[in-house]
């Protein structure tokens, strides 16, 4: 890889990149990981980032790792233990979360850094496994079996129907917890759920980004939909397009000068979210100041 | 039940945190149809007190039954507006949809909200004057626009207990009377208990007052004096008054 890779223009770049997609069948695979892995994360980020659990999503990402290190060591398939690694980690965080409200940042945190650190013991002693590490912290697309792709498309299927089936409970839950308690809503099951599947969404993206990148994929395109649309049903939509064009991009502009693929869709998306930040906010400047030149003082009602 | 059994019934309640107590020895009895105004200090135990009507804490000591039934068992005959919503404020969603929420525990489990719920969301919005701010969202909302918004969707489940924790806090004077008007319409087919720091503001609405402080100091139908005031906040009922 040279700079002059990044010489060549835009138009270069796609028309390689297609190029190869039209003929390399692992790159075909790479892009529909991307895409379904898009699903998730933008349906269950924009759970995440309205009920601000950036922090609970991201230990539960990051504790995965234990459950990954313990399939590969006793000779299970990992990401067979990566999903009951973050099943697990999403019942014990959230039960943290339900009862133990006083301490919930530092018992997160702990079992964050625990769930990693054994996850690293196990992978340390097993033997050949040292070399695919960085591959599940921080992903690769590009190795993305074919037959992984069923697997991921039923992880879909599962998140779509279970939002589909309480999408009243679980906006409930995320609004205010305390009015759905006392509507009869049993409010730890479906917190508890609502975490489940947030896990789901990790497992479904540990191969497109990493487990350590993960967070920003679920978090961001969420956070940028919700700069522009103002209903949970838009902003799944628009964090779910947005997410399969920068998993796109992203596999795009990493093509060429032969990068990995995981950390430049984080940074696009990360540069997506920045740009998109500044530019919100100075709509809604523009706005107020509208406001306050156009009808001056807008009649309030009641 | 029958008509004449108390809606709300406390006995002998005590309630703590931690070491120390909130709410000790309460008695309180409170009969359909009744407005009944919650008053005291600061800390002294209000708001606890409704959220163990509410079933929302369950006490140390002593017994409450709402409709005669353990508070937990009523909650959805129960209507609450709390003195700190506890949502954010920039969350996506309109004020529909926020109304919509009180209709939860009634029908069916899966899907979506159906067409009567939304029949009733519309009805709990026209009796709080909220109709017009349907589709706004609740971010968008001035003070007395969100209280009414909150009143509704504590409405739309048809509650057979009003409960509100100082609804009229953050909003002007003005906007204030004009709740209390609509919660002495309401309460001409449910019972309301109303918590409130504002003594003399409530004591022009409610039927009876309940003074609250770690225990029940007084309950009185006629109109409250400077004695009881004087027995309940101590020396320093002028500062008390005029904190809001």
């Amino acid at each position: 890889m040279t700079m002059c890779a990044w010489c060549s223009t835009s138009t270069d770049v796609m028309d390689g990149f297609i190029h190869a997609l039209t003929h390399q069948a692992f790159l075909q695979t790479a892009l529909a990981a991307g895409l379904l892995a898009s699903i998730g994360c933008g349906v269950m980020g924009t759970y995440v980032v309205v009920k601000r659990i950036a922090f609970l999503a991201g230990g539960i990402a990051h504790s995965v790792l234990g459950g990954i290190g313990a399939a590969v060591y006793f000779g299970l398939p990992p990401l067979a233990g990566a999903l009951g690694a973050a099943v697990l980690a999403a019942l014990l965080i959230g039960g943290i979360r339900l009862q133990w409200r006083a301490q919930e940042d530092t018992l997160i945190s702990a079992l964050w850094a625990m769930g990693m650190a054994a996850g690293i013991l196990f992978i340390a002693k097993t033997p050949g496994y040292q070399s695919d590490l960085m591959s599940y912290l921080f992903g690769n697309i590009l190795l993305v079996p074919r037959d992984s792709l069923a697997f991921m498309a039923a992880l879909d299927v599962l998140l779509l129907v279970a939002v589909a089936a309480f999408h009243r409970q679980f906006m409930a839950v995320a609004f205010d917890e305390e009015f759905a308690r006392l509507r009869g809503v049993p409010v730890a099951f479906f917190y508890l759920l609502l975490l489940v599947l947030v896990a789901v969404t990790v497992v479904l993206m540990i191969q497109v980004v990493g487990l350590i990148l993960v967070l920003a994929l679920i978090t961001l395109p969420a956070a940028v939909a919700g700069h522009y649309v103002h209903s949970l049903g838009r902003m799944m939509l628009v964090a779910t397009l947005l997410g399969g064009l920068v998993t796109t991009g992203g596999l795009a502009l990493s093509y060429g000068p032969d990068l990995p693929v995981g950390p430049t869709i984080i940074l696009l998306t990360g540069g997506l979210y920045m740009v998109s930040a500044v530019v919100s906010r100075h709509l809604a400047r523009r706005r107020a100041h509208r406001a306050f030149h156009g009808a001056a003082g807008e009649a309030r009602h009641g | 039940m029958t008509a004449a059994d108390p809606v709300i019934e406390l006995r002998d309640v005590g309630f703590s945190y931690g070491a120390a107590p909130v709410l000790e020895e309460v008695d309180l009895t409170v009969e359909a149809g009744e407005f009944l105004g919650i008053v005291g200090p600061n800390a002294g135990g209000k708001s606890t007190l409704l959220k163990l009507v509410l079933g929302l804490l369950e006490p140390q000591r002593g017994d409450i039954r709402v409709l005669g039934r353990p508070p937990r068992d009523a909650s959805r005959h129960l209507g609450y507006v709390a003195q700190y919503p506890g949502f954010a404020r920039d969350f996506p969603i309109t004020v529909e949809q926020t109304v919509l929420m009180g209709r939860l525990g009634s029908g069916g489990w899966l899907g979506r909200y159906g067409r009567a719920d939304r029949a009733a969301a519309w009805q709990a919005m026209v009796e709080v004057e909220a109709e017009d701010l349907a589709q706004r969202q609740i971010g968008s909302l001035s003070g007395g626009q969100l209280q009414r918004t909150l009143l509704a969707r504590a409405l739309v489940g048809a509650p057979r207990v009003l409960i509100l924790d100082e609804p009229t806090a953050n909003i002007d004077q003005r906007v204030e009377s004009d709740i209390f008007d609509l919660l002495g319409r309401l309460n001409e087919r449910m019972t309301i208990l109303v918590v409130s720091h504002d003594i003399a503001f409530i004591s022009a609405y409610v039927g009876r007052v309940a003074c609250i402080n770690r225990t029940l100091v007084c309950h009185k139908t006629e109109a409250v004096e400077g004695e009881i005031i004087q027995e309940l906040y101590g020396d320093h009922v002028r500062m008390v008054q005029h904190q809001h």
